[in-house]
């Protein structure tokens, strides 16, 4: 089992009264209330920690990017994976994700990723989303066509990364002359492509299509168990059988000496009042093209107030009792953490575990309680119900590159 | 008078278009806007009256089908000189609403000698001199549509309490909105260049409280266009058809009857 160390990296030095004033933390809420020399400090100290989870034992650091809010300092997550990739030694840099539609040239990110790839000494694993609304807008892309640039700039990537160049490319969203940068990843056929995601079937059946890892972001237990339904049927009509290496799944944890403390401090996982990506307006968060046609009654309803969240909106004790926050101490995290593994068993298992304003000591006591304690006895559990990651598994890195499938030629690599 | 209005659907560039036509006289095309149109308008009547008054759907809004193709008003403006060309209607005029008012630019500028005469009200298309076009990404399928109304009344008598329908039909219409005009966001930066050879006498009406395309953008059409008047609508917003029908159609009907 791959357990990873995540946090949003809060920009928790705001004031988070302007922000209920305005009654929104997203796209709009204006950046004069970012403080950059609260920004230069937060960004060394999350950095240090990520130095803390490799030493504490953890085996991957997972990282990800927004835009235009406080929950997330990353504009950029290559940024960060580009310094972990030269500051750390063992952990698995997991970027979950670089967001595609938002790149107005995939050969660039191709290139990008294959660097952090070599300098990290091949411990990239490059994850790919088709991010949030919101950074559709932040960025200016067009959100009608999130999917079509999704899938366009993957396979654009995918062959830069596989195909000698030069190439050309003529698609409907990229048109690239001449393809051929010279910065190719280490990793063979190509760094591990994981697909996290929260509610869209659309994007859980293409990734079991691609035979990548799809890697369920705190859902809730009946939502897991739909995500796995779908994946594998999708995975028996591509050829084969899913098991726990096609499966991730991210949970908030938050681990003190005392369950006083943790609870207290896993409130902040509510800190910005809205969804995790804190208030903003329906329409920025599922712009009109974004999501899925099917949804779109119920959404319209919900985004004029004339319905509520298809998400719903859980208080903080609901999430805690549907084990959708888990905090307490080391004995009594790993208690909930094994029934959380028994009912999903992912082979990566990714741990949000801080959040909002906690303090920087009460971070730092987390991650040597999380990935000292908490980590290892998860593994060990793991290990005995055959929760294998995808390197335990050696599962191919795309389908293409099944060797298991009758009848289907296995790509060179 | 009660005007006969018949629904007719061809195909055109793959799809099914659907047009409403009803009146009769010269022949109009009214293009509608970015959101759409509802079936019926006291301002469609209106025309009808002294008019032969077509009123296609866009294609991918309302009742029309989705080319999943389709980039720009420039595509939207082929398909329709298409459609004309089937309807054998050589010399129509185009009445062109906000966002239809782009494709109507559009369609006289391919064309500078092919059109009777030409009437954009509150017209996108073209960079605002002074001020943006309103980003309607930003706010919510009913605050949009109501932000183009002087009067709030006046939308609630065209929308009543916004059925789930109407609302479903905004989202389509924003998607397809996004599909043809994201960026720059309401505007060709050619367009301003190509509208000095159109030939067709032009009217621009503009809305004095038109708050998603700034009166600077009809001053500017008016100045671009070879033969334009330039008219504005006091106490009004920018779906002034819906808000000010009497006023509009009048404006409207006086120009195309002398033209």
């Amino acid at each position: 089992m791959h357990m990873m160390y995540f946090t949003e990296q809060p920009m928790s030095a705001y004031d988070a009264k302007a922000g209920l004033d305005y009654g929104a933390t997203a796209l709009t809420f204006s950046n004069s209330h970012f403080n950059p020399v609260e920004g230069s400090r937060l960004y060394n100290e999350y950095l240090e920690e990520y130095i803390l989870a490799e030493e504490c034992g953890a085996d991957g650091i997972m990282l990800n990017e927004h835009h235009n809010a406080p929950f997330c300092m990353q504009a950029r997550t290559n940024m960060f994976a580009a310094i972990l990739a030269a500051v750390t030694r063992r952990v698995k840099i997991v970027i979950l994700g670089n967001p595609l539609p938002l790149s107005e040239n995939p050969v660039q990110l191709a290139e990008e990723l294959a660097m952090i790839d070599m300098i990290s000494k091949g411990r990239l694993v490059s994850g790919f989303v088709r991010g949030g609304g919101q950074e559709q807008l932040a960025n200016g892309v067009n959100p009608a066509f999130n999917r079509e640039r999704f899938m366009e700039a993957h396979d654009l990537v995918q062959k830069t990364w596989t195909e000698p160049g030069p190439f050309r490319w003529e698609g409907t969203h990229y048109q690239q002359r001449v393809v051929n940068p010279w910065a190719v990843p280490l990793q063979k056929p190509y760094p591990r492509v994981w697909i996290p995601g929260v509610l869209s079937k659309e994007t859980v059946i293409w990734t079991a299509q691609q035979r990548y890892p799809y890697i369920a972001l705190n859902t809730s237990l009946e939502a897991t168990r739909a995500i796995h339904e779908t994946y594998d049927k999708a995975a028996a009509d591509a050829g084969y059988t899913a098991g726990p290496e096609n499966f991730g799944y991210l949970i908030r944890v938050h681990v003190q000496d005392t369950e006083e403390k943790a609870l207290a401090n896993a409130r902040q996982f509510m800190w910005m009042q809205g969804e995790f990506t804190g208030l903003a307006h329906p329409v920025w968060a599922n712009p009109s093209g974004y999501f899925s046609p099917s949804g779109r009654r119920g959404f319209v309803e919900f985004a004029v107030g004339r319905a509520t969240n298809p998400r719903g909106n859980p208080t903080f004790e609901q999430q805690v009792a549907d084990t959708m926050i888990i905090a307490g101490t080391p004995d009594q995290v790993i208690a909930r953490l094994k029934y959380l593994v028994e009912h999903t068993r992912p082979g990566i298992m990714g741990i949000w575990a801080n959040d909002g304003t906690v303090s920087k000591q009460d971070r730092r006591r987390c991650i040597q309680l999380l990935c000292g304690e908490v980590m290892p006895a998860i593994k060990e559990f793991g290990a005995g119900l055959e929760l294998n990651d995808p390197w335990e598994a050696d599962a191919p890195v795309h389908l293409r590159y099944s060797t298991d499938i009758p009848g289907r030629r296995v790509a060179a690599e | 008078m009660s005007i006969v209005w018949t629904d007719t659907v061809k195909e055109i560039a793959g799809i099914k278009l659907h047009f409403t036509r009803g009146g009769s006289g010269p022949a109009v095309l009214v293009l509608h806007h970015d959101i759409g149109t509802v079936e019926r308008l006291p301002f469609y009547d209106a025309l009808a009256e002294r008019f032969d008054v077509l009123i296609p759907h866009h294609p991918g809004w309302g009742r029309s089908e989705r080319p999943q193709w389709l980039r720009h008003p420039r595509d939207i403006a082929a398909i329709y000189a298409w459609l004309l060309s089937d309807l054998n209607e050589p010399c129509v005029s185009l009445v062109g609403l906000g966002f239809g008012g782009w494709i109507a630019a559009e369609m006289a500028s391919l064309a500078p000698a092919g059109y009777r005469n030409l009437v954009l009200v509150g017209a996108a298309g073209i960079k605002p001199p002074d001020g943006n076009i309103a980003d309607q990404a930003i706010v919510s399928y009913i605050d949009y549509p109501r932000s183009g109304f002087h009067d709030e009344a006046a939308f609630t008598r065209v929308y009543g309490d916004v059925s789930t329908d109407q609302l479903e039909a905004w989202d389509i219409a924003r998607e397809m909105s996004f599909r043809t005009a994201w960026k720059p966001y309401m505007y060709s930066q050619t367009l301003p260049h190509l509208l000095g050879g159109i030939r067709a006498p032009a009217l621009v009406i503009w809305s004095d409280d038109d708050r998603i395309v700034p009166l600077s953008a009809g001053q500017a059409y008016a100045r671009a266009l070879h033969d334009a008047t330039f008219t504005t609508i006091p106490d009004c917003g920018h779906f002034a058809e819906m808000e000010k029908p009497d006023a509009v159609a009048k404006l409207v009907t006086d120009f195309l009857s002398c033209g």
